[in-house]
């Protein structure tokens, strides 16, 4: 078999037989039951608990859940632009790289709280070691955060009637320390030892072969990179992220950074069903996310490999595919399937420039974005698709005419208003933002000149992959466009705000109001939720939402693009 | 937000200490034992370093190049172009180079010219090309050299990176490495 094939292939099936297990002992997590590092990590989360003044044992309600999420997220971004906009006089600066502006640190700041990593910055001339490093403690803790949320609801799912759902604090803290954490810390040693930098010196200087001087920046990249690609961050510490050979220097380090990608996601369904005790539910679930991420995967894998129709009309041979915008140590396979799980699951890091990746491409990754659930970022992930649960289980409830039940609760108008809207909420901001920044565009193309770096259709996706990145807090980009400029930080900032904490509040509290409700024990008559049949009723609901929502706007772009190129 | 807010700022300097703190720290302390001590991985010749994951820029004739770059091979600033497929400037900017490849390697047809040797790679500092590409610029550098053209190709041999694990993924040539195994014969 082709080795690029089999490259992508051998990832897949790692991480599958890494994320059953990672799965259960993520379940253990949940649940507080003893696993065999808690010698290690109880003390130190006693320490957290200590320093925070936090009772970890305090029961919260849903709302205080998220009380407590809101106020340490709005913490965090008040740190982040005292930090981002003071850079160029704290420590930590050796290449004197300076602070930035007030609309980029607000993106910045937004970006990284939200777990986006949307980045109009360059990592390099940018941010100094303390920003990075800022920016790596947001990494560790937003995605901490996405995954104690995902534990509340888990805990809400699992409850027969409850009012509380165990302590925000300590779901959070043992996210971080006993998942992330660990996780983190081989990947960064496995990078270090590839060739990654480590190190706190500033630029290298070396003159080349023919007697050029080069610069070549370095940094604590190692551990940086492990968080970024582990907690579906995805924020560089290079501007190119990690198609840098630095921040990736070979096959190896692409496998590990790729599986890292959409570990913890996939585990995180197999926590469900160990959380639960429905593993038949998890592997349904799993199912219906694999079919959607494989038909996003195929095309794009295949359209990379057989190379831009354009330049097979030079006459020149295009053997390894697609190159432009791609690395010779990885390949066109392993760039499409990067760039595939990358936009499924909301991580946003690339190791290939996705703006000049072909147009089949283009649409599989917006596409991924705008699902966002086919695994899904870490925590966050899982409640997108519970939305779609829900959507699915009230509309095969009225197909059949029964009461739609989940997992012994009635679902009712309060639920379903809930669930509409932040299901609506993603193609609100999507669409709205493409429509606002065209029509600037549209009316003034010498004035915003400087946004586009492609004409035509292609420069239409620019815009559509900029908003579509941000409300899925993803934050990779068609980096093309001139994104650094006052309107795209402000306007990106405000839709992953929205985006990021609108689609946490809706299914915490659909979960939380159907926590609290009688337990209807199940029947004949109950709507099974853990066969193929439902299966396939959700995949068809995250069909026609996307599809309704999106097709319009992917027609404008990659679709046209593609026709136009395909004689 | 009143009672939440003192444990969140509490906590969240606690974290910085931990993550920014024990957890960097501990992974540097390790990296110590990496190569070059965690500083990228450098090769050495006559007492010169170069970073062997850097592409540089190559130019004459004698040295087999690296493939286009974005940023012109700025290891401080890397990048891509960003150009879309159906970019007529773009396109007209490979046509480019594939005239000045020619140009430069007399004897070589077009159908022969690799993609990827006139496309610019994702970091602008991609430290490889592929066998294809090396092999296409054996002619120029033999010729610059004064050297047998099998020569030349045995070299390459010798410095082709097969698959990982002999199976997964490309077949590649390090720029660098090559260029300075020539420079030894």
């Amino acid at each position: 078999m082709n080795s690029e094939i089999l490259g992508i292939i051998v990832t897949y099936g790692l991480v599958l037989l890494l994320a059953i297990p990672l799965g259960r002992y993520i379940g253990k997590v949940f649940n507080y039951e003893n696993t065999w590092l808690d010698k290690v990590f109880n003390p130190i989360d006693r320490l957290f608990f200590t320093i925070g003044g936090i009772n970890p044992n305090k029961e919260m309600t849903w709302k205080q859940h998220l009380g407590s999420l809101l106020t340490i997220n709005l913490v965090w971004f008040i740190l982040s632009m005292l930090v981002l906009t003071n850079m160029a006089w704290l420590p930590l600066n050796p290449d004197l790289n300076p602070s930035m502006s007030l609309d980029l640190a607000f993106n910045t700041s937004v970006s990284f709280v939200t777990n986006t990593n949307l980045q109009h910055y360059s990592g390099e001339t940018a941010l100094s070691y303390l920003g990075q490093l800022t920016l790596m403690l947001w990494q560790f803790i937003s995605a901490s955060t996405g995954i104690a949320i995902c534990a509340v609801v888990y805990k809400a799912m699992k409850e027969k009637t409850a009012d509380t759902l165990g302590n925000f604090y300590s779901y959070f803290v043992r996210s971080a320390t006993r998942i992330l954490l660990p996780l983190a810390f081989v990947v960064a040693l496995i990078l270090a030892f590839n060739g990654t930098p480590m190190t706190f010196e500033g630029k290298d200087t070396v003159t080349t072969i023919e007697g050029k001087e080069q610069i070549i920046s370095r940094g604590p990249v190692a551990a940086f990179v492990a968080i970024k690609q582990l907690g579906t961050n995805g924020g560089g510490f290079y501007g190119p992220n990690s198609s840098n050979p630095m921040e990736n220097p070979n096959y190896l380090t692409n496998i590990v950074e790729t599986a890292s990608i959409f570990l913890i996601p996939i585990a995180l369904v197999f926590a469900l069903g160990y959380v639960l005790k429905r593993r038949k539910m998890a592997w349904t679930i799993y199912g219906v996310m694999t079919l959607g991420f494989l038909l996003l995967l195929t095309p794009s894998v295949i359209s990379e490999m057989n190379g831009n129709p354009a330049i097979d009309n030079m006459g020149i041979a295009q053997q390894m595919g697609s190159m432009e915008g791609k690395e010779v140590r990885f390949g066109a396979a392993a760039s499409a399937n990067w760039a595939t799980y990358t936009t499924c699951t909301s991580n946003g890091s690339v190791n290939a420039m996705h703006d000049s990746m072909t147009p089949v491409t283009g649409a599989t990754t917006l596409l991924g974005m705008m699902v966002n659930c086919f695994y899904g970022g870490v925590g966050v992930g899982f409640l997108n698709f519970y939305i779609f649960i829900i959507l699915a289980v009230f509309i095969s409830g009225l197909m059949v005419g029964r009461t739609p039940e989940f997992l012994g609760k009635k679902i009712e108008a309060r639920e379903m208003k809930i669930a509409m809207m932040v299901a609506l909420l993603h193609p609100l901001l999507i669409l709205a933002g493409t429509a606002i920044a065209s029509y600037l565009y549209a009316n003034n193309p010498e004035e915003y000149a400087a946004w586009l770096a492609n004409p035509g259709y292609h420069g239409f996706s620019e815009m559509l992959y900029e908003f579509t990145s941000s409300s899925a807090n993803n934050g990779s980009g068609f980096e093309g466009l001139g994104d650094n400029t006052p309107f795209w930080n402000y306007a990106c900032g405000i839709v992953m705000l929205l985006a990021r904490y609108l689609p946490i509040i809706g299914p915490v509290a659909i979960a939380g109001i159907l926590a609290a409700k009688k337990y209807v024990p199940e029947s004949s008559g109950t709507l099974k939720t853990d066969n193929a049949t439902f299966g396939f009723m959700v995949f068809t609901i995250i069909f026609i939402v996307a599809a309704l929502s999106f097709f319009p706007a992917l027609t404008l772009g990659p679709v046209a693009e593609y026709f136009s190129m395909s004689n | 937000m009143k009672t939440n807010i003192i444990p969140a700022i509490r906590l969240t300097l606690f974290c910085a200490v931990f993550f920014c703190g024990f957890y960097t720290l501990s992974v540097l302390g390790i990296a110590q034992l990496a190569s070059n001590s965690g500083k990228g991985e450098i090769i050495t010749e006559n007492r010169k370093t170069y970073h062997v994951n850097v592409a540089q820029a190559f130019t004459e004739d004698k040295y087999f190049w690296p493939r286009p770059s974005a940023v012109d091979y700025n290891g401080a600033g890397s990048g891509g172009s960003n150009k879309g497929t159906s970019n007529p400037d773009y396109l007209a900017e490979v046509e480019a180079r594939i005239d000045t490849f020619l140009l430069r390697n007399p004897g070589v047809s077009r159908k022969d010219v690799p993609a990827e040797l006139v496309t610019a790679s994702g970091s602008g500092l991609d430290p490889h090309i592929s066998v294809a590409s090396a092999l296409v610029q054996v002619k120029r550098v033999a010729q610059a050299r004064n050297l047998p053209e099998n020569k030349v190709s045995a070299v390459i041999a010798a410095n082709t990176e097969k698959p990982f694990l002999g199976l997964l993924g490309t077949e590649k040539v390090n720029v660098l490495k090559l260029n300075l195994a020539l420079n030894k014969l």
